[in-house]
């Protein structure tokens, strides 16, 4: 799927790179430490998570994950924006707490296989 | 950054600032870039992209500051991190898994899980780490490109 399918899924907010919605989302992980996600995080894949500052660009950038997509309706600081311009990741904002998010991904990508 | 091309290696070094989290990174995903450009396989490029970047983190949270040291070749890619920070007192506990000594502001960032240490020594090929109290640690990782 594509991250336009997610967004319209999700109601999400895209907060930047909304020129890159046509990248492919293959998997998806959910998880707020980095180095979990350093760890075990696949190539393609959408980050969810709900930490909003600049270092998660630099982790999804090094893994080339898809998007980041924060969620409970936190915002991202203005520095991680800028940042993930710099680096063309897509940031996403969605009200949506983990587990719904989750489960409405798993769907979308179930649906595609 | 000091690119050296005078033989077959390519050196790359970074200065790292402890505390410094807008920058922390930054470091990482030019030595990721350059192993792009030079067409290392991407299974390569991502154990040197973990291990650079934990390396560097760890610079970051824990060194007051440090450099990190690449050194590219066609055979291995040679990751070494010097820091002058506090040192690490009991390396076989700063290598067990869930074991850290980050402060509170910096876990509720989602680092200082203590999985960094058994992150990088499952990308290396090589790994040695070296401390003094008080005086710093360095850190060693090849990934043979095979």
């Amino acid at each position: 799927m594509k991250i336009s399918d997610l967004v319209k899924e999700l109601e999400a907010e895209v907060k930047c790179c909304g020129d890159s919605l046509d990248r492919e989302v293959n998997w998806c992980y959910c998880s707020d430490l980095l180095s979990d996600v350093m760890a075990n995080a696949a190539k393609d894949s959408v980050w969810v998570t709900l930490q909003t500052h600049p270092n998660i660009v630099a982790v999804a950038s090094l893994l080339g994950l898809s998007a980041v997509l924060i969620i409970r309706g936190a915002t991202p600081d203005p520095e991680t924006i800028e940042k993930a311009i710099q680096e063309n990741i897509p940031i996403l904002t969605t009200k949506l707490p983990t587990f719904e998010t989750a489960g409405r991904i798993f769907n979308l990508l179930a649906k595609k296989v | 950054m000091n690119e050296d091309k005078s033989n077959k290696d390519i050196k790359l070094e970074y200065p790292i600032k402890g505390m410094d989290f807008l920058a922390a990174g930054e470091a990482s995903s030019n030595i990721k870039h350059t192993l792009q450009l030079i067409g290392f396989s991407p299974a390569i490029i991502r154990k040197v992209a973990i291990a650079a970047y934990e390396a560097e983190m760890n610079i970051v949270i824990h060194g007051s500051q440090g450099v990190l040291k690449t050194l590219i070749n066609p055979a291995k890619i040679e990751l070494v991190a010097e820091d002058t920070g506090p040192g690490i007192p009991d390396i076989e506990l700063a290598m067990q898994e869930g074991y850290s000594t980050a402060p509170d502001n910096i876990r509720e960032m989602g680092f200082g899980a203590g999985m960094g240490l058994p992150n990088i020594k499952n990308c290396a090929d090589e790994f040695t780490l070296d401390s003094i109290v008080n005086k710093g640690t360095t850190l060693k990782v090849i990934i043979y490109n095979q």
